[in-house]
């Protein structure tokens, strides 16, 4: 490993060439000039000698190009930087088997939109087996018992439901934030989680929404807060990885009213 | 003849007698659920009762009058009546000059609402409604006669399957364009994707919207533009193109009522998808689902129904005979509501994981099966979405394929697969490379129905007959099981409430809508249902 470079630069059919093949449309008739445009954009993209190989009109004022050619850029792996996700990325029959041999009991999830919140898109696209981005919903695993409580869950409603259904966890999605909606409906919520339930016992409290800031989630009073994008297999992942880690619950809780 | 029918497709020789007998079991699993839907009504039935009758529009907060006005009535004296009669009972004691202002003034609790008892009083309410919910039907008529004159004038496409491209920018103006550019480039069916999540939502927004969530919401304005921009484009292509939209969901009643008011051509109305995938109550499905499927056969609407969904939560293999189910269940709810066979765009997709082996073999038995047991059916042939995995490469390989059965089988409509499926919205590029594709197959081995007779007691005749006897046990299973349960149940719905489709249990007391569903009483009145039932011109 150790005599493995530094610097790279793209594999086409022999060490150091540097060869790529790029694709792109540009808003432009096909003609000479059209042609030539592509090349330029192709010599600006670090594509030196380039090679165009296809060129064909779509409809009257666009124009599709391919383009091969040996990239002038090197890669320097020294330099790679990468933000690791903390939790590891589970497919779907992983994250039932991991339930299965760790809690031995489905996980019990419940999810609501809070306030006078009526936007459900986001909790149903996490929840209803219907998914996301080509991803099904959490209702889709077969090893997580999903009550979703719908729009305009009144907090004091949803701990009692939480309660009654033993909630390994409570999804809360918040989407309209006007005069900051969002972040007074999901402090309230941890708030009556906590005081509901004995210390340490609390449910994994999560809290998703296009506008919450990464980095939050203990001034919220939450565990964890998803953005925008968000897909359903992430939200199972962390789950899992939440509540059937190594770490025994009270470690979690901890580390979230110490942070 | 109807405008779909197909080429005959190469014969399976599947047993009649397990044909006959798997449409047997559906009937009898089915007609229990006709009852309830018979004997029950919805919100969103009445609202669609009311837009029929000309009541549009919104408040300033975007309620539609006709749920303010359904509210109204229903608060006062119920649901079960259906609305017509209360409210043109409180139009002839002169509580508003006109329906508008009628449900203006109940939004603001002003109205008095009352079921007559006097016998006079109630049928001149119900003559009166009757008298205003018609012109309705009557617009519906002619927009379907304006199709067939567009159609007889500007011709329908010359190929088969017909090409099925989807426009989905969340804005109506922006779509318009695309829309249009697709039909140029060759798409003889335009879908416009609804926002994410309006299948939940009770109400129908109003006029035209540029703002929606990976789609754009279903509105009557919507739908007219849209429409609009399609009959310029068909007489500039010399072919009529067709419109798409999704009536599946809370306010499928309505959805189908907008759709046939402004001249859509095909319409996503699904038996089950909305209690299965959305968790909408299963009752307020069925009772909306026949309601719609009404107005879709006297719109002269093609549907489509969504037994690709199926396939995605399920493995495409095992569960290959859940939606033979699905079809035949689809068709008999189809049929008691009036639609005819060409109306019937039955689904069903490509999604057999592509690392099996014969994975091409199944899924063109799959598709024979499909072709066969519905023979006058346009059935509607969707892509690979579960096995796209981001290799844009490989997927285009796959979409060929994909197009190659819908060639060799005689497939009616075919959902253009793109090869960014799971990765972006297409680009312009993508969507070009898609109809590269298809016709390529098309040119090249449309004509292969001719040649393709699969050999007697093959793997694909096997496989055909295999499924088709699964989905006949399946529907015995249900059949027995439950009935033994209770005289009087439903198994249908009580298989949908444990978990017998699609994995999910959905209980008949439970699911979004609920609230919304109202059992009918003696004197129930619908003058759109009855009409609709009577084919009152």
């Amino acid at each position: 490993m150790s005599e493995q470079p530094t610097v790279v630069r793209p594999y086409g059919d022999m060490t150091g060439d540097g060869m790529v093949q790029v694709s792109f449309t540009l808003p432009v008739p096909h003609d000479k000039r059209a042609e030539g445009a592509a090349l330029q954009l192709a010599g600006k993209m670090g594509l030196s000698p380039a090679l165009l190989v296809h060129a064909k009109a779509m409809g009257p004022s666009h124009t599709f190009f391919v383009v091969y050619g040996s990239v002038t850029h090197l890669v320097d792996l020294s330099a790679v930087q990468v933000v690791e996700r903390d939790f590891p990325l589970l497919s779907a029959k992983d994250v039932n088997t991991t339930i299965k041999k760790r809690l031995r009991r489905p996980l019990v999830v419940v999810g609501a939109c809070i306030g006078t919140d009526a936007h459900t898109v986001g909790i149903d696209a996490i929840l209803n087996i219907k998914g996301f981005a080509g991803e099904k919903g959490l209702e889709y695993y077969s090893e997580i018992h999903v009550v979703n409580l719908g729009a305009q869950v009144l907090v004091p409603d949803l701990v009692e439901r939480a309660r009654e259904e033993n909630a390994d966890a409570v999804l809360v999605s918040q989407v309209v934030t006007q005069r900051d909606a969002h972040i007074h409906n999901t402090t309230q919520m941890s708030a009556a989680f906590r005081e509901a339930y004995p210390a340490g016992t609390v449910p994994l409290l999560i809290a998703g929404g296009p506008r919450f800031e990464e980095g939050t989630a203990a001034a919220l009073g939450v565990d964890r807060i998803f953005g925008k994008g968000t897909t359903p297999s992430e939200v199972a992942s962390y789950l899992v990885h939440a509540l059937t880690g190594d770490q025994p619950r009270g470690a979690r809780q901890t580390e979230r009213t110490s942070a | 003849m109807s405008p779909t029918t197909v080429a005959p497709p190469p014969r399976l020789e599947l047993d009649p007698r397990v044909v006959r007998k798997a449409r047997t079991l559906a009937r009898r699993l089915g007609r229990p659920v006709v009852d309830i839907a018979r004997s029950h009504t919805t919100v969103s039935v009445e609202r669609a009762t009311l837009r029929l009758a000309g009541l549009a529009g919104a408040d300033h907060e975007r309620v539609p009058w006709v749920n303010h006005l359904v509210d109204a009535v229903r608060d006062q004296v119920g649901l079960e009546h259906g609305v017509t009669t209360p409210v043109w009972d409180a139009l002839r004691r002169d509580e508003a000059p006109d329906l508008l202002t009628l449900a203006q003034k109940a939004s603001a609790g002003s109205v008095s609402f009352r079921i007559p008892e006097k016998k006079g009083e109630l049928s001149g309410a119900r003559r009166a409604a009757r008298a205003a919910v018609r012109p309705g039907l009557q617009r519906i008529d002619r927009q379907r006669a304006a199709r067939d004159r567009l159609v007889g004038r500007l011709g329908d496409p010359p190929q088969r399957p017909w090409v099925y491209l989807i426009v989905a920018t969340g804005d109506i103006y922006e779509d318009i364009p695309q829309a249009q550019a697709a039909a140029r480039e060759g798409a003889d069916v335009i879908a416009v994707i609804r926002s994410t999540g309006q299948s939940l939502l009770d109400y129908v927004p109003e006029g035209a919207t540029r703002e929606g969530f990976a789609g754009t919401y279903a509105t009557q304005e919507n739908f007219r533009l849209m429409r609009a921009a399609l009959d310029d484009v068909s007489k500039e292509l010399g072919r009529y193109v067709r419109l798409t939209n999704y009536a599946s969901g809370l306010c499928m009643p309505e959805i189908a009522t907008l759709a046939g008011l402004e001249r859509l051509d095909m319409m996503l109305n699904d038996s089950m998808y909305g209690i299965l995938f959305r968790d909408i109550n299963p009752v307020r499905t069925f009772v909306d689902q026949r309601f719609s499927r009404q107005i879709h056969a006297r719109a002269g609407i093609i549907i489509n129904t969504g037994e690709d969904n199926y396939l995605t939560t399920a493995d495409a293999v095992e569960a290959a005979h859940t939606v033979t189910v699905s079809q035949l269940m689809n068709e008999y709810f189809g049929r008691e509501a009036g639609l005819e066979d060409w109306q019937l765009g039955l689904g069903h997709a490509f999604e057999i994981n592509p690392d099996l082996p014969d994975s091409f073999r199944m899924e063109l038995a799959h598709a024979l099966l499909a072709r066969q047991l519905f023979p006058d059916a346009p059935l509607k042939w969707m892509p690979p979405t579960k096995h796209m995995t981001g290799d844009i490469f490989k997927g285009y390989l796959l979409d060929g394929f994909f197009n190659l059965v819908g060639a060799m089988t005689g497939q009616s409509i075919l959902l253009v697969g793109m090869m960014t499926e799971a990765v972006v919205t297409p680009f312009l590029s993508d969507r070009d490379l898609a109809l590269q594709n298809v016709r390529y197959v098309q040119r090249a081995a449309g004509g292969l129905t001719e040649d393709f007779h699969p050999p007697r007691d093959g793997f694909i005749q096997t496989r055909a007959r295999q499924v088709l006897s699964e989905a006949v046990e399946l529907l015995e299973k249900i059949t027995d099981e439950k009935v033994a349960k209770a005289s009087g149940s439903t198994p249908l719905l009580e298989a949908i409430g444990d978990g017998t489709f699609g994995l999910m249990k959905r209980p008949k007391d439970q699911g979004k809508g609920l609230d919304g569903v109202a059992r009918r009483a003696d004197g129930y009145d619908n003058p759109a249902t009855t009409m609709l039932e009577e084919g009152t011109r």
